[in-house]
């Protein structure tokens, strides 16, 4: 029983052509558009903003809500924390100073700061469309069927079918303790930060003990049922003409952009 | 004027009226339960999987928050008073691995009684008196992980009694424990004279233990009063899936 922040799957169920097309197809691009991505010279905006419009047409056709995909992706600025002394550390035009500490922003920096920024958003939003359009096991299997090899696909797998199962575990162990979170009359409750953070911790460790002697039991039980290191699928379907033709375009299209921000 | 106030309300342990509770992926699991139980009163909580016997006791200490009204000894359950009602309502999980959740015995049964910010003597001397009540006594510095089923659903017991609840309200404390198991644990809790509300399938158990019964099924409740009187009822119990005894 799911008690708690509900912790929900990527997957976005739909029938969009986005939704439908080969997952090994949207895999191959969403690699190619991250790659394209990376690659765009620092302070192209047209550039970048050419690579962004495949994605919006994605998102358009896929009908995801943009809401979501928005929400999704604030996994992205993180980045610009590491980013930031970009700002101080390259040379050239200065824009401001931080006084007590006499760090000089430049131009430079700050244009290196948000493509990097950028980048990393577009990144993140390809791979949120993916993620949200492909059933993990269409993934999956599309790895597979890539070559990738198979004791990486069958980590991620197990890591996809028990992460759920060790949310629910951790929630299970927060609800127990507060559970047992009083308050008497007249009295501070609560104890140290120090201490509460000793009991988190132990949490944490308590977590990670129940995960590991959980794959001992799994490993057992498949081990049982003859395991032997590969996870197998059914036969993946043929290649479809039009979506390799239309995958095909995508990926001249962001060459093409690659080489117009060169040359 | 406010004191009376409050010593009257005590009569009362738990007053519940309409409660309705439905899961975030849509299952209605409580439609409108009204439950009223006495201080001191000791009432099993009978019915088929899935009647809502958990969400019930869940909503005890407000781990989950329905829509309607509760009242423990007297008190509206109410963001501002959840922390105090989790020092009356001693809540145990049927899975004691949801109930323990730290590094040793001891660590468990003193959580509640140092988030209260009680001196250290009187924690010891609680963490001590809860296990010995269980008949635990010399467990403090075991790994609670690596003991036995029965033993982890008296150490589950004892972390609530440590905090000295007025109200135990405990969920399947039987299942899977062996007859001796079963034995003991009964011996326990008629030794305890908290109030207590327990959901079990042990008509035995229900016959030695408990004067009351409530029936659960699809979310409310559909009989409760004498357990004599209602374990003679044939026909109520078949026609909710139970054992006739």
């Amino acid at each position: 029983m799911a008690i708690g922040v509900p912790f929900s799957e990527r997957y976005q169920v739909g029938s969009s052509l986005v939704h439908s097309m080969d997952a090994r197809l949207k895999l191959l691009l969403t690699l190619a558009y991250i790659f394209a991505a990376t690659l765009t010279p620092v302070g192209h905006w047209l550039a970048l903003g050419l690579l962004a419009a495949p994605l919006a047409v994605a998102v358009a056709v896929s009908r995801l809500p943009t809401l979501l995909i928005l929400r999704r992706s604030a996994l992205a600025l993180p980045f610009i924390v590491v980013a930031v002394p970009l700002l101080f550390t390259k040379d050239g035009d200065a824009l401001f100073t931080l006084q007590p500490f006499g760090w000089t922003a430049s131009e430079q920096g700050l244009a290196a700061v948000l493509t990097i920024l950028t980048k990393s958003w577009l990144s993140v939003v390809a791979a949120i469309i993916l993620t949200a359009t492909t059933p993990a096991l269409e993934l999956l299997r599309a790895m597979r069927a890539l070559a990738v090899p198979r004791i990486l696909v069958a980590t991620v797998s197990f890591m996809y079918r028990y992460l759920f199962v060790i949310v629910e575990e951790a929630q299970r162990l927060l609800r127990a303790r507060d559970s047992r979170s009083a308050r008497l009359e007249g009295r501070r409750c609560g104890g140290s930060v120090w201490w509460r953070a000793d009991v988190l911790g132990h949490m944490v460790g308590s977590l990670f003990l129940r995960s590991y002697e959980r794959s001992e039991r799994v490993y057992a039980a498949m081990q049982a049922r003859g395991y032997d290191g590969e996870l197998r699928f059914l036969r993946h379907s043929v290649w479809r003409v039009a979506e390799v033709v239309v995958a095909v375009a995508l990926v001249l299209y962001m060459a093409g952009v690659q080489v117009y921000a060169r040359y | 004027m406010r004191a009376t106030k409050v010593r009257t309300a005590v009569d009362t342990a738990i007053a519940i009226a309409n409660l309705r509770f439905a899961y975030p992926d849509g299952v209605q699991a409580l439609r409108g339960v009204d439950l009223t139980v006495a201080a001191g009163e000791k009432v099993a909580l009978l019915g088929p999987n899935g009647a809502g016997k958990t969400t019930l006791l869940l909503h005890l200490n407000g781990t989950l928050r329905g829509k309607g009204d509760i009242r423990i000894m007297g008190r509206p359950l109410s963001n501002g008073s959840l922390k105090h009602i989790r020092a009356e309502v001693g809540l145990v999980f049927e899975n004691p691995d949801d109930q323990l959740f730290s590094p040793t015995v001891f660590d468990d049964v003193a959580f509640g009684p140092l988030y209260m910010g009680l001196p250290k003597e009187e924690v010891l001397g609680r963490a001590r008196l809860a296990l010995a009540q269980v008949g635990m006594a010399g467990f403090e510095e075991r790994l609670p992980h690596h003991l036995s089923l029965g033993q982890k659903k008296r150490i589950a017991i004892a972390t609530v009694l440590s905090m000295s609840p007025a109200i135990l309200a405990l969920d399947e404390p039987f299942s899977s424990l062996d007859p001796s198991a079963c034995r003991e644990l009964m011996h326990l809790l008629r030794a305890l004279p908290q109030t207590m509300i327990v959901s079990t399938h042990h008509i035995p158990i229900i016959r030695q233990l408990f004067p009351r019964t409530v029936v659960m099924d699809e979310g409310r409740v559909v009989a409760d009063g004498d357990t004599e009187a209602i374990l003679a009822d044939a026909a109520l119990l078949e026609a909710h899936g139970l054992d006739v005894p």
